[in-house]
């Protein structure tokens, strides 16, 4: 049998487990933003420093950006054929969806824990 | 990066034109792509009105009237005329099929026939599918077993189990499905492509086949099988009715199950 490059099941699993987890959380987080009266600084710290709230922003952030990386990823491999090109662009969008997901959490601790 | 842009010498002509013998009343426009690789020309499109009323009914039966009567340097692969063998396969009317299935009559207005799209042309309708069988090599279509069958007879199977195998056996490599889906267009070299991945899957779901473990991990690859974005122009187009999409869908189920 030929060799495979093992690791495509768990890009697909990851990304279908991220996309159904991400179906409550965009709900949640379009009520909660809707339910908010005026969409004022003082407002959303206010809700901010709700833990569940926090909790609940933190996955937002992670989930959805993951899901995203996966996604982007998926483009690059169909449409970049030079594979050193495309090492490397994956490269540069995980970098910069790591460095997208830690300023979203650290700004959510920041809201919520008001330091 | 993939290209988006036709070479120059991709750019295809206007060709010659035959116009329907004197007389001939019930006619009809054939559109054929012409191309010879060796001789360095860009490609053209050829017309050819045919005689509907000295034609058979079907697609090939014109395309065989062209080369007899009109134009024998027309090149093209045919063999069976009954939908078994698969050397018609071809792009008429804008989807990939076989042409000795394909009624003229469920053509409206003139007959655009090309090769099967995205593979090397070798000369006219007949396209380079070294590449489409090399892949099909690759997944090892044959019974693979450790263990010899009790008193050296047949393998049995139960009937479930060979029902299993229907919608999958009667595929007969024509590369209409391949050649009809765009992952397949950009990542050739690398995905396997909805013809042999249905063939993989095929024996991964055959129950006197023990290499079934074997095989899901040779298929574990981001490219091999996971280039299938479920866009179904395989299911569309078979000319057999077959489902490769279904066939690809369910080997990435069983990958996950093995994985969880």
């Amino acid at each position: 049998m030929s060799k495979s490059a093992h690791g495509g099941t768990g890009h697909f699993w990851v990304q279908r487990l991220t996309a159904v987890a991400l179906v409550p959380l965009t709900i949640w987080f379009c009520f909660s933003i809707a339910s908010i009266p005026q969409l004022s600084h003082t407002a959303l710290m206010e809700w901010m420093k709700s833990p569940f709230s926090a909790a609940l922003m933190i996955l937002v952030i992670t989930v959805g950006l993951y899901h995203g990386k996966l996604g982007l990823q998926v483009i690059l491999e169909d449409y970049v054929s030079d594979s050193n090109l495309r090492m490397i662009s994956i490269g540069a969008i995980t970098l910069v969806f790591v460095m997208f997901a830690i300023v979203g959490v650290v700004s959510v601790l920041k809201l919520s824990l008001g330091a | 990066m993939a290209e988006f842009t036709l070479p120059a010498n991709s750019i295809v002509k206007k060709g010659k034109t035959f116009d329907a013998p004197a007389g001939a009343t019930n006619v009809k426009k054939f559109d054929v792509y012409r191309f010879d690789s060796t001789d360095g020309k860009n490609p053209s499109v050829d017309s050819y009105t045919v005689d509907l009323d000295t034609c058979g009914p079907m697609i090939l039966d014109a395309l065989i009237k062209i080369k007899s009567e009109i134009d024998p340097t027309l090149s093209f692969r045919r063999s069976c005329r009954e939908g078994i063998c698969g050397s018609c396969a071809m792009n008429i009317d804008g989807a990939n099929t076989l042409a000795c299935t394909m009624a003229i009559e469920d053509v409206e207005g003139d007959v655009k026939v090309y090769p099967l799209p995205h593979q090397p042309v070798v000369k006219d309708l007949v396209s380079d599918l070294t590449n489409f069988y090399r892949q099909y090599e690759a997944i090892e279509p044959w019974l693979q077993s450790d263990t010899k069958p009790a008193g050296n007879r047949e393998r049995l199977q139960s009937k479930e189990d060979r029902e299993k195998l229907d919608g999958l056996y009667e595929c007969i490599m024509c590369a209409c499905c391949s050649t009809s889906c765009p992952s397949y267009w950009w990542n050739s070299d690398k995905y396997l492509g909805p013809a042999a991945l249905l063939a993989a899957y095929r024996w991964i779901v055959d129950s006197r086949d023990e290499k079934t473990d074997e095989r899901l991990a040779a298929l574990d690859d981001p490219f091999k099988l996971y280039r299938c974005h479920t866009i179904m122009n395989c299911a569309t187009v078979c000319p057999k009715g077959l489902n490769p999409a279904q066939a690809i869908a369910d080997t990435k189920k069983m990958l996950v199950q093995s994985n969880l």
